[in-house]
């Protein structure tokens, strides 16, 4: 049983643009960009992943069921974070004694 | 014998077991401990967690002997921390959680879809044995002094201040937890990729449902409960850790973490419990079940929603008051499908052909206590009463309500209805119903007078109270003796009928579903061949007029 | 055309079902390894948010070289994995054994930048609780950080380990002839595994070496 065979040359062409998304999130470092450049890392990092995902992983060619569940994953890490994020970003501040 | 199915019996022609089946399809020890036929591994389960059940009940009859004196004089403070934490970490961990999943999920999963086995047979019996490795350390902290942290293993007291042999029972709680995992994913998998031609969604078992819900919670929320668990032993271990305010670290991070699992955990032990309700009264109703569709979908919603909610368990723990509004609002909306699911069982009922045979006894009482139960789910997910119930007995009545009078009944009235199909004998249906009796009567006894305890200010976790409390607190353990009775009463008949009950045939309650389609016990591969779906579950108003 | 009988379990139907129920077990556990290291990621996203200043500075103090080659380690010997899976789906025997060993050794070569980057923090006085020394206006905090450093790369390390393994594992099965065309489903599991392991990698690097600039 014969799954999806790419070209050898889309892994190629996929390990580059992988490449070339790493000499930008390191370029970016060194540029201030205030709280941007969180979003600027995070934001590569996450094109990294669905480069990986889609093709590498193969789930670009893959079913509906497993589209969810990598969904799936993904989405309950989401929950965690931001109903937690929801009571530590909204306490009442008391400073503390040590400065 | 009573009415029920050994009259029925008696109206057909002599039953014999059939010549081979799971049970005699191999002999000796290692065909056990090797086996990857699900119904066997269900049997170890069962094996395992009926030992914990009655260890987790020894440290309850401790609890409620100490508890009969209002300075309790039996045992020590340190003492009574050990004997709560490991009466909770057990019932939950070892016997809960695994229930009915473990023993009816493995047995019944594959046969209701009519499939020969789950899709990973050998990853099946490796989730027995890593629940029986985890066990070990359980018994190794057990024996070597046990642990007082309480269950939840709140942080600094649990990293830090204790001196009990903390690591030894997370150790043990973290490798059981990949048994649950494990056994989620394979139900997943089964579910998704191995129903019998015909067998749609929508014509499936709610049962299948149920445990599918189940086995969601099990695969997303487990690994949460594990990292937070393994943070605790890190932070023992290296003196250093993520909960230390020293180093800016919150102990409300590891309150977040093991509720985040810990709260749909509560969902695990439920759903199953409520998927053999649906199977029990519609089978003992002879009617077709109330909307489908709903308890179908509620039982995901019920597995979703149970995510979002898990705040409502720290509301006085520091925990940002909008945070506290946010969960509290989500926390009465999980309500809502449960609420569906009790409404739905109901119109069922009505109008139905209903009997009372054991398992429809611990179904009908499962619907009123779980309702109660669900109830006052609700006085503690309102922000203001919380602040008067937290940590008080209100909360353990709470939840013994819906973990015995809902979730172990649900398991009880599951391992009746099926016990002809897994042994092929009949239990004694007297027996069956006095036993059910005992424990419904044992069980709002001892948990009753725990919510006017907990309203009249009574704390949980402490051995001394005041002494206007002793009155309810007698009843309380007197309620509990009578409970321990009910639940050996089944430990003995259950076994006797192995050897001296009735043959029980195919299917002696007259009911639908692929499981009843093959012998008792089943043959190893289940069925001689696949069958093949042409109606929906639950097809019980096609009978005849004079059939149900 | 499949030149091997692929040994299809007793409780399967056929080949088909077989490799769908495999890649969909895998994924579900991949979705939990998602939420067991999305625990420490609460619990770094918490903290980043709350000490943002001190988490910028003790960033500073990770070897952003060393990291960035390591991601490069990583993200080559994912190219690697998956040109092994191809391999098999094309019957190039050799190929797929040359293929998994280049991802062992890119897998082993990761885990020794690692652990050179983990001496150097012990020279450096940055290992929490031995003797862990930063400067006064961050200390507290910085150390915090820093405990987090070594338990994400710890964790992520400790999979990496399991993964070489497991790769090396493959290497010996394919090298004895029995991945084909017809059947690989290991080699292909063991990759989304691999693949897995890197993606957490993707995102451990910007969340622990590019915090805030360093401009």
């Amino acid at each position: 049983m014969n799954g999806h065979i790419l070209p050898v040359r889309v892994y190629v062409t996929v390990f580059a643009a992988l490449l070339a998304l790493l000499a930008g999130t390191i370029m970016a470092v060194y540029v201030n960009l205030g709280g941007f450049n969180t979003v600027v890392s995070l934001t590569i990092a996450v094109a990294k992943a669905l480069l990986v995902i889609l093709f590498f992983m193969h789930v670009r060619f893959s079913g509906r069921l497993v589209w969810i569940y990598v969904g799936v994953g993904f989405f309950w890490l989401a929950i965690l974070l931001a109903l937690s994020m929801s009571d530590f970003l909204t306490r009442a501040r008391v400073p503390y004694a040590g400065g | 014998m009573i009415t029920g199915a050994a009259e029925q019996t008696q109206q057909r022609p002599v039953l014999s077991l059939p010549r081979e089946h799971y049970l005699n399809a191999s002999y000796g020890l290692k065909s056990w401990l090797l086996t990857t036929d699900h119904k066997r591994i269900a049997l170890l389960f069962l094996a395992s967690i009926t030992a914990f059940f009655f260890l987790g009940g020894i440290y309850a009859a401790l609890i409620r002997i100490e508890l009969l004196t209002p300075t309790g004089h039996f045992v020590t403070d340190e003492t009574y921390n050990k004997l709560f934490t490991m009466h909770g970490l057990i019932m939950i961990f070892f016997f809960l959680i695994p229930s009915i999943p473990a023993v009816l999920g493995n047995f019944l999963l594959p046969m209701m879809i009519g499939a020969r086995d789950l899709a990973f047979p050998r990853l099946n019996l490796a989730s027995w044995y890593i629940y029986t490795i985890g066990g070990i350390f359980t018994v190794t902290a057990a024996v070597t002094g046990g642990v007082d942290t309480g269950w939840t293993f709140y942080t600094p007291y649990s990293s830090v201040y204790s001196n009990t042999h903390v690591i030894t029972m997370a150790l043990g709680v973290f490798i059981t937890g990949f048994s649950s995992i494990f056994t989620g994913l394979n139900f997943i998998v089964t579910t998704h990729k191995m129903r019998a031609p015909g067998l749609t969604w929508f014509r499936l078992p709610l049962f299948v449902w149920a445990i599918y819900g189940t086995s969601l919670i099990m695969v997303l929320g487990t690994p949460v409960l594990a990292i937070s668990i393994a943070l605790i032993a890190l932070e023992r271990l290296f003196h250093i850790g993520i909960f230390d305010p020293a180093i800016g670290g919150d102990p409300l991070l590891f309150q977040h973490l093991f509720w985040f699992y810990s709260h749909p955990a509560v969902y695990i032990m439920i759903l199953p419990s409520m998927g053999v309700v649906s199977e029990v009264i519609t089978c003992f109703s002879r009617r077709q079940i109330f909307g489908y569709k709903a308890i179908a979908f509620s039982s995901l919603a019920i597995a979703v929603l149970g995510f979002l909610v898990w705040g409502h368990h720290m509301f006085v723990s520091g925990q940002s008051i909008y945070a506290g509004m946010v969960f509290s609002c989500l926390s009465f909306l999980v309500a809502i499908p449960s609420a569906v699911k009790v409404f739905n069982w109901t119109a069922t009922l009505y109008k139905g052909s209903v009997s009372y045979a054991t398992p429809m006894l611990y179904s009908l009482g499962f619907i009123g206590l779980f309702t109660i139960g669900g109830l006052t789910g609700l006085f503690l997910a309102t922000l203001g009463l919380d602040m008067h119930v937290h940590d008080t007995y209100f909360v353990i009545a709470h939840f013994h309500y819906i973990m015995v009078g809902g979730a172990i009944m649900g398991y009880m009235a599951g391992l009746h209805f099926w016990w002809p199909k897994i042994t092929g004998r009949l239990y004694p249906e007297g027996w069956g119903r006095l036993a059910a009796l005992i424990i419904f009567i044992g069980f709002n006894l001892t948990f009753f007078p725990q919510f006017v305890l907990g309203y009249l200010g009574m704390p949980r976790r402490y051995h001394t109270y005041p002494a206007e409390f002793q009155v309810l607190n007698v009843m309380s353990s007197a309620g509990a003796s009578i409970l321990g009775v009910g639940y050996l009463l089944p430990l003995i008949y259950l076994i006797w009928s192995l050897r001296y009950g009735p043959i029980a045939g195919p299917n002696p309650w007259r009911a639908k579903g692929l499981e009843w389609q093959t012998s008792s016990p089943p043959p190893s591969d289940n069925f001689k061949e696949t069958p093949v779906v042409t109606e929906g579950a639950y097809a019980y108003q096609t009978e005849g007029a004079n059939d149900g | 055309m499949d030149e091997t009988t692929t040994a299809v379990a007793h409780q399967f139907d056929d080949a088909a079902q077989q490799h769908e129920a495999s890649t969909l077990g895998m994924w579900v556990f991949l979705a939990t390894e998602i939420m067991f290291f999305g625990g420490v990621i609460m619990g770094y996203t918490a903290y980043r948010a709350l000490h943002a200043g001190a988490f910028e500075a003790a960033s500073r103090h990770l070897d952003i070289v060393l990291g960035s080659l390591n991601t490069a380690v990583l993200l080559t010997s994912s190219l690697t994995m998956a040109l092994a899976v191809r391999s098999a789906q094309v019957g190039k025997r050799t190929s797929i054994v040359v293929f998994l060993v280049l991802t062992m050794l890119l897998g082993v070569a990761f885990l020794g930048i690692k652990g050179i980057e983990y001496h150097q923090k012990f020279v450096d006085h940055l290992v929490p609780g031995v003797g862990f020394s930063f400067s006064v206006r961050y200390a507290r905090d910085a150390e915090m950080f820093f405990y987090l450093y070594f338990v994400m790369t710890g964790l992520h390390a400790l999979h990496m380990i399991a993964g070489v393994a497991v790769v090396g594992a493959m290497a010996v099965k394919a090298a004895r002839g029995r991945f084909t065309p017809g059947y690989y489903t290991p080699l292909e599991m063991t990759g989304l595994y691999w693949h897995f392991v890197d993606i957490v990698w993707i995102f451990l690097f910007p969340l622990l070496y590019l915090v805030g600039n360093r401009v």
